[in-house]
C-alpha cells in the first residue's frame, strides 16, 4: 500500500455566519474557489496533477448544490481535466474528504488529490438540504433523534459536567484562540478572502471573544430547555438513557461551536505525486477510521473512533503528541478528555470551534491543518484529529510528521 | 334504490336529503350494508339530473358513533382465514382491498361531481366523522350534545377512511396530529373555529343551512381538489416543517413510549400523505391502516377496551333473575377522602346520600369535597351553579346513624381496622332494614372476615373503589363466602348508576387489583435493593406501558401503607410470606428516615415547593449494591415489571378470585393502568402464548427468584396450548 502524504493546506478565516458577517456577501462557490486557487498558486502546482477534488459540504443545495467540488475546481482554474466530488458526513465531511483523497492515493489509484470542504452557513443555512432522519417518523423515532444541543446536554448530565464546567471550557477556548492569533500561529495557513478587486474582506477569524469570562457566560440562558421540555426531546433522551432521571441543560451559544462561513483545502499525494509536483511532504496520514456510535448521545463518536483508529495504527493515546477534537459543544470535549484522561496541554492547544466557529463541511480539513501547523511549530511528531458527527458517528485521522 | 338504513327524499329545489336511521338500533353505525346503500345513493345522486346536491343527516338523536368495530374484527379474521387457504400474499392483497373500501367509497362521494353536505347533531365520531369530512360542507348543531372527533386511537386503531389526510389538510399539522393522538371529541364551536366544520347553528336551522349552501355551491369541490390548494402548515420539507416534525416524533415517544403502533402510523400517514396528492395520500393511509388492523395491539385493545368493557357495563355478571334494584338512597359511613368521593359520585348520579362521620364537622368536611369538585367543573365551564346546588342538596351530612334508615345501600369507608369496621357494621345494622345491602370499601381486609361481624352476611359485599373515586372508572365488587345474589345485583346496579365499570371477584387478601399492583411495587423495591439506579426502575415501568413507575406509585399510595401491609402479611402468614429485602427497604424508609410518600413530601421522591419532584438522592445509601447502568438490560426490567403482575393475575384466576378473563383485563387497565396496549394482564399472556410466558417466568425465576415460578394452571396451559379466552369461550359455549 502506498503512503499518503500531506503536502500543503490552507483555509479561509471563519466569518460570522449571519447577515452581518464579513463573508456573507461571498458565495459558497467563491469561498471554495479561493482555497483551491491558493493551493495551486502558492505551490506553483500544475493543476492537471490533481486527479480529484473531494469536498465536504453538509447542505449542498442552492448555490452549494449540484457538485460544488467540480464547480469550484473549474472556477479556480484547475481545468476541465480535474474532476470533483462532493460528500457529506455532516460535521466530519471535511476530514472525510481528506481521508477519501488519501484513500485513493493509498490504493494506488491516484497520485495526487485534494480533500477539503466549504460551508456558507450564512447564505445556505443549516438544514437547508432537508433532514429526513429527523423528520420522517419511520426512522426518527427508532433512532432517538434529538437536536444536537439536547444530546450535548445529555452527555453533560450523564457524565457529570456542570454548567460551570462547560462554561470554563468555553472561556479557555476563546483565550487559546486569541493567544494563537496574537502569536501568529495561523499565519501560514489562513488566506485572506478578497473581493473581485483584491480588496480584503476578512483575514482573521471573526467570532473570537478574548475578553469573555465566566460572568459573561453565566448571563446566557441555556438554549435547549424549551426544546427539551415542550419539544419532547428530554423524554427521548431519558428513554434512550434511562439511568438519567432528567436532562440538565447547560449549553448555550457561548459554549457551543459558532455558526460561521469558511472553506479549507488539503493537498494530498503519494511520494511519486509529490515528486512530480516538486513538493516536499509535511506529514504522513498514518491511519483513519469511521464509526457509528450511540444515537441518542450522538456526539460521543470521537471516543469510539479514537479507540478504533489507535488500534488500526497500533498505537495508544500515549503515542499521540497532540489531540485535536472539534469543539461542537463543550461537553463533547470534556467527555473525550474524561474517557482518555487527556491533559489540557495537548488538546486543542490553539482553541477550537467554540471560539472560531464550525463551518460544517470545512471544519475537518481546517483542524487537520491547524494541528499539523502546531506539530511543526513545537517540533512534535504525532497528532490525532477527530470530530463528532450527527446521527451518531465519529471520524478520526492520525498524522505523523515526516 | 332499495334502502333500509336510510331514507332519501328530494325537495322542489333539487336538494336531496339522506336520513341515516338504522332500524332496531339506538345509534347509527357503519356496516357493510350501510356502505352498500351509501354507494347506491351516490350513484343515484349522480344519475338524477333533477338532483343538485345532497345533505346527509341522521334520523336519530346522534349522528353516528362510527364503524362497527366487530366488522373490523371480521376483516382481520378474513385475513387469517385467507392466509391459511391461499397463502400470505394473496390474503394480504384481498385484505388490503377490503380494508380500504370505506376510504374509496368516501372518495367517490367527494369526487362524484355533485356536492354533499353533512348536517351533524349529536356525536359524529370515527368513520362517521370521516364521512362528514368527505362532504364538501359540514354544518353542526350548536347543541351541547354535538361532538365530532376521531377517537380510533383509543382502541389501538387510527382514522383509516381518509381522516388522517383530510384533517391534516384542514388544520395546522401540529393541531391535526394532536387531535388524532388524543382522540378528542370536539364541540361544535371549537370545531368550527378550527375548521373541522364550516358552521355551527341551532339544531332547527341545520338542514336549511346545509340546503342553502348546496344550492349556492353546485360546483363545490374539496379544497384539496383545487389545483391551487396550499397545505395549512406549508410543505413538510420547509422551515415550518422542521419546526413541526422532529418535535412531533419526540412527543410521540414521550406520550406512548413507542408502545402504540397506531399512533406511530398516524405520524407516518400524515408525513407521507402531505407530500402526495390526496388520492395517493389516501392510498398510503390505507396501507398503514391495513397494517395496524392486523396488529395484536389493535385486536387486544378493541376486545378489552371496547367489547368487554361494554359487556361488563351492561351487566354481564349480574344475576339475571334478580329484578332491577330501586336504588334511591345510599348511605356512606366515613367522610374521609374515599367516603367523600363515593358520596360525590353517588349524588352526581342523582341518588340521595347520607354521609355519616363521628361528628358533624367531619361529615360536613366530607360534603365540602363535593362542593369543591363541582366548583372546579363550574370554573371549567362544564357545570352550572344550579347543578352544584342540586348535587349538594342530595347529600345530607350527619353524625347520626339513625339517618341511615331507609337506605337501600350503605357503604362504609372508615379506617382500615377490623375493630372499627365491626363497630360500624353493628351501628348500621341496628338502624337499617333487613333488605339493606352493606358494602365495605376496604382495600386490605378480607371481606369474609368482616362479614362475620354482620347479622346478615347474605347482604354483605365488598365495594372497592379506587382513588381518586371521581376519576377512577373501576369498582371491584368482592363476594364474601356468604354474599347473596341480591347483594351482588344491588352492588352492580349501583355501579351502573354511577357510570363506573364493575368487576366481580371472590374474596382473598388484596382481592384482584391490589395483588397485581402490590407485585408491581414490590418488584420496583427489589430492583432498588439489587442496585438498579432508581431512575432506570422508573423508566422501565413507564417504558413497559405503566402510567407511572413503581416508586412513584408507592409514593402516591404511601410508603407506610406498603410497610403496614407487609407487616400484617408477615404477622398472619409468617416469615416466608414477605421478601426480606423489601422488608429492609420499607423499614429503613419508614422507621429510619420517616419517608412516607407524597403525603409528607418525602418518599422515594423529594417534592420541592417549586419545580418537579426528584428522586431522593438518599436512595443510593439504602443498599450497598451498585449495578453498572450500561450493563443492565432494560428489556429484562420491563419484563419483570409486567410479568410479576400478569403472573399474579394468572394465580388469582387459578384460585377462582377472578373468574372471567374479560374482568381480569378490563380491571387491570382501568384499575391500575396495566399496559393498555397489551389488552390487560391475561391478554398479555394469551398474546404471547402460555408456553412462551411460562418459559419467560421460568427464566425470570432462575435469575431473580422463586416469586416468578409459574402456577400449575399456567404450566398445564403451556402444555395443552390453551388460552384464557379460548377456554372461557369454550366454557361459555358448553
Amino acid at each position: 500500500m502506498a503512503d499518503a502524504f500531506i503536502y500543503d493546506h490552507v483555509r479561509t478565516p471563519r466569518g460570522k455566519g449571519k447577515a452581518d458577517g464579513s463573508l456573507h456577501e461571498v458565495t459558497a462557490i467563491e469561498l471554495g474557489t479561493q482555497v483551491l486557487r491558493a493551493i495551486k498558486d502558492r505551490n506553483k502546482l500544475e493543476p492537471k496533477l490533481v486527479e480529484d477534488v473531494v469536498f465536504g459540504c453538509v447542505d449542498p443545495v442552492g448555490e452549494a448544490g449540484a457538485d460544488i467540488a467540480r464547480t469550484v475546481a473549474l472556477k479556480a482554474g484547475y481545468g476541465k481535466e480535474v474532476p470533483g466530488v462532493q460528500i457529506n458526513r455532516f460535521c466530519a465531511s471535511g476530514l472525510d474528504a481528506v481521508n477519501l483523497a488519501a484513500a485513493q492515493v493509498m490504493a494506488g489509484q491516484k497520485e495526487m488529490a485534494i480533500g477539503g470542504g466549504v460551508e456558507s452557513m450564512s447564505r445556505v443555512g443549516m438544514g437547508a438540504s432537508g433532514f429526513g432522519i429527523a423528520v420522517d417518523p419511520s426512522v426518527a423515532i427508532d433512532t432517538y433523534f434529538m437536536p444536537q444541543g439536547v444530546s450535548a446536554d445529555l452527555i453533560a448530565t450523564k457524565y457529570g459536567f456542570s454548567r460551570d464546567d462547560v462554561d470554563a471550557f468555553a472561556v479557555r477556548s476563546h483565550k487559546k484562540a486569541a493567544a494563537a492569533w496574537a502569536e501568529g500561529r495561523f499565519r501560514n495557513s489562513v488566506i485572506p478572502v478578497t473581493d473581485v478587486n483584491g480588496l480584503i474582506l476578512l483575514d482573521r477569524d471573526e467570532t473570537i471573544r478574548p475578553s469573555t469570562d465566566m460572568q459573561a457566560l453565566a448571563a446566557l440562558k441555556a438554549s435547549f430547555v424549551q426544546m427539551g421540555e415542550m419539544g419532547g426531546f428530554d423524554a427521548v433522551a431519558t428513554a434512550a438513557h434511562p439511568d438519567v432521571e432528567f436532562v440538565n441543560h447547560v449549553h448555550h451559544a457561548g459554549n457551543s461551536s459558532g455558526i460561521v462561513d469558511g472553506a479549507a483545502a488539503v493537498l494530498v499525494g503519494s511520494k511519486k505525486g509529490g515528486k512530480a509536483a516538486g513538493l516536499r511532504p509535511r506529514a504522513r496520514i498514518r491511519a483513519f477510521a469511521t464509526v457509528g456510535s450511540d444515537l441518542a448521545l450522538m456526539l460521543t463518536g470521537p471516543v469510539d473512533v479514537t479507540e478504533l483508529v489507535l488500534k488500526k495504527a497500533g498505537m495508544t493515546t500515549g503515542d499521540i503528541d497532540l489531540f485535536e477534537l472539534n469543539e461542537a459543544f463543550s461537553s463533547v470535549v470534556l467527555r473525550y478528555q474524561q474517557a482518555f484522561d487527556i491533559d489540557d496541554a495537548i488538546l486543542n492547544v490553539n482553541g477550537g470551534a467554540i471560539a472560531m466557529g464550525h463551518p460544517l463541511g470545512a471544519t475537518g480539513a481546517m483542524i487537520l491543518g491547524t494541528v499539523l501547523d502546531e506539530l511543526e511549530r513545537t517540533n512534535k511528531q504525532t497528532a490525532l484529529v477527530t470530530l463528532c458527527v450527527a446521527a451518531g458517528m465519529g471520524v478520526a485521522t492520525i498524522i505523523e510528521r515526516v | 334504490m332499495n334502502l333500509t338504513n336510510f331514507r332519501f327524499e328530494t325537495d322542489a329545489d333539487g336538494i336531496a336529503t339522506l336520513i341515516w336511521d338504522m332500524p332496531g338500533r339506538s345509534m347509527n353505525v357503519i356496516t357493510p350494508e350501510v356502505m352498500a346503500e351509501l354507494n347506491q345513493v351516490i350513484d343515484h345522486v349522480v344519475a338524477s339530473e333533477a338532483i343538485k346536491g345532497c345533505v346527509i343527516t341522521s334520523g336519530k338523536e346522534a349522528f353516528s358513533g362510527g364503524a362497527d368495530l366487530t366488522m373490523l374484527q371480521g376483516l382481520r379474521d378474513l385475513y387469517v382465514g385467507l392466509a391459511r387457504e391461499k397463502g400470505e400474499a394473496a390474503a394480504m392483497q384481498t385484505f388490503f382491498d377490503e380494508s380500504r373500501k370505506l376510504s374509496l367509497l368516501y372518495r367517490k362521494l367527494e369526487t362524484c361531481g355533485k356536492p354533499f353536505a353533512a348536517a351533524i347533531h349529536g356525536v359524529c365520531l370515527g368513520g362517521a366523522f370521516e364521512l362528514a369530512l368527505a362532504c364538501q360542507y359540514r354544518v353542526a348543531s350548536d347543541d351541547a350534545s354535538t361532538r365530532v372527533g376521531l377517537p380510533e386511537i383509543k382502541v389501538g386503531l387510527f382514522p383509516g377512511a381518509g381522516g388522517t389526510q383530510r384533517v391534516s389538510r384542514l388544520m395546522q399539522t401540529g393541531d391535526a396530529l394532536q387531535m388524532m393522538f388524543k382522540g378528542e371529541q370536539i364541540k361544535a364551536l371549537p370545531a368550527r373555529n378550527s375548521g373541522l366544520v364550516h358552521a355551527a347553528v341551532p339544531r332547527d336551522q341545520m338542514l336549511q343551512n346545509a340546503r342553502e349552501w348546496l344550492k349556492a355551491n353546485p360546483q363545490a369541490k374539496a379544497p384539496w381538489d383545487d389545483p391551487k390548494f396550499k397545505l395549512p402548515s406549508n410543505k413538510v420539507y420547509s422551515p415550518a416543517g422542521m419546526q413541526i416534525w422532529p418535535p412531533a416524533n419526540a412527543i410521540y415517544r414521550r406520550e406512548t413510549n413507542d408502545n402504540y403502533p397506531a399512533a406511530r402510523a398516524i405520524l407516518s400517514a400524515v408525513y407521507e400523505g402531505l407530500q402526495l396528492p390526496i388520492d395517493l395520500g389516501l392510498r398510503v393511509e390505507s396501507r398503514y391502516f391495513a397494517k395496524i388492523l392486523r396488529t395484536k395491539e389493535a385486536a387486544s385493545m378493541i376486545r378489552t377496551l371496547f367489547v368487554s368493557m361494554q359487556e361488563l357495563n351492561k351487566g354481564a355478571r349480574r344475576p339475571a333473575d334478580v329484578p332491577a334494584s330501586r336504588l334511591k338512597k345510599v348511605g356512606v359511613v366515613g367522610a374521609g377522602f374515599m367516603g367523600a368521593g363515593i358520596a360525590y359520585v353517588t349524588a352526581q348520579a342523582g341518588l340521595d346520600v347520607i354521609l355519616i362521620d363521628r361528628d358533624i364537622e367531619a361529615a360536613e368536611k366530607g360534603k365540602a369535597y363535593s362542593h369543591k369538585l363541582v366548583s372546579d367543573q363550574i370554573m371549567k365551564g362544564r357545570a352550572k351553579t344550579a347543578d352544584r346546588d342540586a348535587l349538594l342538596g342530595r347529600i345530607t351530612a350527619s353524625a347520626d346513624y339513625g339517618d341511615l334508615k331507609g337506605c337501600d345501600l350503605v357503604i362504609e369507608a372508615v379506617f382500615e381496622d377490623p375493630k372499627v369496621k365491626a363497630e360500624v357494621i353493628a351501628k348500621v345494622e341496628a338502624v337499617v332494614g333487613p333488605r339493606t345491602i352493606f358494602g365495605s370499601n376496604t382495600s386490605t381486609l378480607p371481606i369474609t372476615g368482616l362479614a362475620e361481624h354482620s347479622q346478615r352476611p347474605k347482604n354483605f359485599i365488598g365495594v372497592h373503589f379506587f382513588s381518586p373515586v371521581e376519576k377512577m372508572l373501576l369498582v371491584e365488587i368482592i363476594m364474601a363466602k356468604k354474599t347473596g345474589k341480591k347483594a351482588l345485583a344491588m352492588a352492580l346496579d349501583f355501579v351502573r348508576a354511577i357510570r363506573k365499570t364493575p368487576i366481580v371477584v371472590n374474596d382473598t387478601r388484596g382481592f384482584y387489583a391490589n395483588r397485581c399492583v402490590g407485585n408491581y411495587i414490590r418488584e420496583g423495591h427489589l430492583m432498588l435493593m439489587e442496585g438498579v439506579p432508581p431512575a432506570m426502575i422508573e423508566a422501565a415501568g413507564k417504558q413497559a406501558g405503566m402510567p407511572v413507575g413503581p416508586l412513584s406509585l408507592n409514593d402516591e399510595v404511601a410508603v407506610d401503607l406498603a410497610y403496614k401491609v407487609l407487616k400484617a402479611t408477615k404477622a398472619q402468614l409468617g416469615e416466608n410470606a414477605v421478601d426480606p429485602a423489601q422488608e429492609r427497604l420499607l423499614t429503613e424508609m419508614v422507621e429510619t428516615h420517616g419517608r412516607l410518600g407524597r403525603k409528607n413530601k418525602k418518599g422515594f421522591y423529594d417534592y420541592p415547593e417549586a419545580g418537579p419532584k426528584r428522586l431522593w438522592p438518599g436512595l443510593a445509601e439504602l443498599t450497598k449494591n451498585r449495578l453498572d447502568p450500561e450493563l443492565i438490560d432494560m428489556q429484562d426490567l420491563k419484563e419483570r415489571l409486567l410479568v410479576t403482575q400478569a403472573l399474579e393475575a394468572a394465580r388469582t384466576y387459578e384460585e377462582g378470585v377472578v373468574t372471567d378473563p374479560r374482568e381480569a383485563d378490563v380491571g387491570s387497565i382501568i384499575g391500575f393502568g396495566f399496559a393498555p396496549y397489551s389488552g390487560g394482564t391475561l391478554s398479555y399472556i394469551d398474546n404471547m402464548g402460555a408456553a412462551v410466558f411460562v418459559k419467560l417466568c421460568e427464566k425470570l425465576a432462575r435469575t431473580h427468584g422463586e416469586r416468578f415460578k409459574p402456577n400449575r394452571q399456567l404450566k398445564r396451559m403451556a402444555k395443552t396450548g390453551e388460552s384464557y379466552y379460548g377456554s372461557a369461550e369454550k366454557k361459555a359455549a358448553a
